[in-house]
């Protein structure tokens, strides 16, 4: 209240609201949060609840006209068609390879940049470099690379799974190089000298200060990289062969049978909130 | 507008094709072109209502038509329809009970593309797609849509006549099943399916593919100015391909405009522009003496009423079947789209 009075300049319908604001604690909370939570509700939980809505849907086989009658058709075809199953654990299957690559990448780059460099936000910087080009380009670019007749001749391995995991891999590589930098910056220097002072040989000494800071930091990478990799579609039409992952059927689906790509979409946020469950019981969420 | 890649070119592709800034300037009609890669697109995208004018093939126009997404139109707006080829008018995929949907644009079929350094001598047959046995066996591409299992029933009619397959989009519950067995057994050979024209050249001009089904758009785009990389042909067997209609958007504000640009589309000069442009046959009769090439006809066989007769225009399968038989129920475009879909996932 003090600052209100102190200023004469506020008006006196402003100071009235200030006033209010003052001795409703609950209205102020209710103040500062509705922006969010309407933006949350609006774009998120709205579009996902009609998302779920529509697949149970059905479509007028000829216009493609969404039919609004109830049926469980196409999420029980979805569920029970080896094909698409195989589809989940082939693109869940992309998500880890790429995952994993990206951190046996990121992490002696992020030990470098953080712990040893004396030019962190320089290396950074060139880091982030890629995230400056079009997605399109870089991808045509492995795709003529990797080509069978292309620039690295017999030894490409050609169109296929691996090529989309080594493409996805470098497009995603600085969305977990940065959050391992971050967290390995916060040791710079004192935390590992107080540990060998205090007689923690090195593997201790990895165990109980590396470790703890490490882990939330991969796992707030792999989020990256993983939800990334599960959504992308484009990379495997171009360096795929024949080979398509769960975002082509939607692709291929919302257009003539809105329903049935719903229930498409409702795979990847099962193994997506299934995911992020698993690494919230390592307790690696908390700490971010 | 919504478009066919390479049938609205406004100088973006390339500064020396453009029929949409003249036509601006004439009209002062203001154009926005987005362009589409499958007619499922085209009929997603139109739905949003968010454009005036589309040029639909025959598996899109009819589900425009009854979607209630188009509106009747009257030719005698549209006075260069007067010149089209007669063949091309009141056909089942642009006039519904007497009523006109749209104005014939032109049409082509869809072709064998092949690498030259592969294949010296021009494949004739679209054996090379389907046999296990096939030379380009590991580099062949197909097009990555349901309506692509027309194209094994095209190739099922000369080589399994006791199917007795008589159009590829009316196939009963045998006679698609036996098509969809045969692109199952295709897989093996596919280096990989397109629906980018861009991607497809591109493979085809590297030689990461040597036999594909498509359009002579993306030989012309993938040899650029003088490459002679990739070749076209039309096999025996006969092939799919399109009669295109450009329709009105249903409450389009724009209707003035729509109608301006569906005459300026087919008059004589762009239609010549656009024919060649994509290496199709023309609509209008009166395009044929004014191509840069004054073969083009001749080479896209506009005036032969002949070499129609085994391209199959794409159309949309319902279960009435579209060859008049009344005695089976047909395999709806739906259960195409789905069975694709399955198809390749596996």
């Amino acid at each position: 209240m003090t600052t209100v009075r102190t200023r004469g300049t506020v008006a006196p319908s402003g100071r009235r609201v200030a006033a209010l604001l003052h001795r409703a604690p609950r209205l102020r909370l209710a103040g500062l949060l509705a922006p969010a939570l309407l933006w949350l509700v609006l774009l998120y939980l709205v579009p996902l609840g009609l998302l779920l809505a529509t697949a149970f849907f059905d479509t007028d086989s000829f216009t493609g006209r969404i039919t609004y009658e109830f049926t469980t058709e196409n999420v029980v075809d979805v569920l029970t068609t080896p094909a698409y199953l195989l589809t989940v654990a082939r693109t869940v299957g992309v998500a880890v390879g790429v995952t994993l690559l990206c951190v046996l990448l990121a992490l002696p780059l992020a030990v470098y940049t953080a712990l040893v460099s004396r030019r962190p936000g320089l290396l950074v910087a060139l880091v982030l470099t890629p995230l400056w080009a079009s997605y399109l380009v870089k991808v045509y670019a492995w795709r003529i690379l990797l080509a069978p007749e292309g620039p690295l001749g017999g030894a490409s391995p050609g169109y296929g799974w691996f090529a989309v995991i080594v493409t996805l891999t470098y497009l995603w590589l600085p969305y977990m190089v940065l959050p391992l930098h971050a967290g390995l910056t916060s040791m710079r220097g004192s935390y590992l000298e107080a540990a060998a002072d205090l007689g923690a040989r090195p593997w201790t000494a990895f165990r109980t200060v590396v470790l703890p800071v490490l882990a939330p930091a991969v796992a707030a990478g792999s989020v990256f990289t993983f939800s990334l990799s599960l959504g992308d579609y484009i990379t495997v039409q171009l360096v795929g062969g024949t080979g398509q992952m769960l975002g082509n059927l939607v692709y291929q689906n919302f257009s003539t049978d809105l329903p049935f790509a719903a229930a498409v979409a409702v795979l990847p946020l099962i193994v997506m909130a299934a995911y992020l469950l698993t690494i919230r019981r390592t307790g690696a969420l908390d700490r971010l | 507008m919504l478009a066919w890649p390479g049938y609205a070119e406004d100088g973006s592709t390339d500064p020396a094709v453009d029929w949409v800034t003249p036509f601006e300037q004439q009209t002062g009609c203001q154009v926005t072109v987005k362009t589409f890669a499958t007619s499922a697109e085209a009929v997603q995208l139109f739905s949003t209502g968010e454009y005036d004018v589309v040029s639909a093939s025959g598996d899109a126009s009819l589900r425009l038509v009854y979607g209630d997404r188009v509106q009747p139109v009257n030719t005698s707006l549209a006075p260069n329809y007067a010149d089209i080829f007669p063949e091309l008018k009141d056909k089942p995929w642009n006039s519904v009970a007497g009523t006109n949907y749209g104005i014939p644009h032109g049409r082509g079929a869809n072709l064998l593309l092949y690498n030259t350094a592969a294949f010296p001598t021009a494949p004739t047959s679209w054996k090379d797609m389907w046999d296990p046995a096939s030379p380009a066996k590991g580099k062949i591409s197909p097009y990555d849509d349901g309506i692509y299992i027309a194209d094994a029933a095209v190739y099922l009619m000369s080589t399994r006549p006791e199917l007795g397959i008589k159009n590829p989009y009316a196939l009963d519950r045998t006679q698609f099943d036996a098509a969809v067995e045969l692109v199952r057994q295709q897989k093996p050979l596919v280096a990989e399916y397109w629906a980018d024209v861009v991607k497809q050249g591109q493979g085809l001009a590297s030689g990461t593919v040597t036999q594909s089904q498509g359009w002579q758009l993306t030989a012309n785009l993938a040899n650029g100015e003088s490459g002679t990389s990739v070749a076209t042909t039309k096999p025996v067997e006969g092939a799919t391909g399109w009669s295109d209609t450009w329709m009105i958007k249903k409450d389009s504000p724009n209707v003035n405009c729509a109608y301006l640009w569906l005459n300026h589309v087919v008059s004589p000069q762009v239609n010549a522009q656009i024919a060649e442009y994509f290496g199709e046959a023309p609509a209008n009769q009166k395009s044929c003496a004014l191509t840069t090439n004054k073969e083009h006809c001749a080479v896209f066989h506009a005036e032969e009423t002949d070499f129609w007769s085994n391209v199959y225009y794409w159309t949309t399968p319902v279960e009435n079947c579209v060859d008049g038989r009344t005695d089976v129920k047909c395999v709806p475009y739906d259960e195409w789209a789905r069975t694709w879909s399955e198809l390749r996932s596996t």
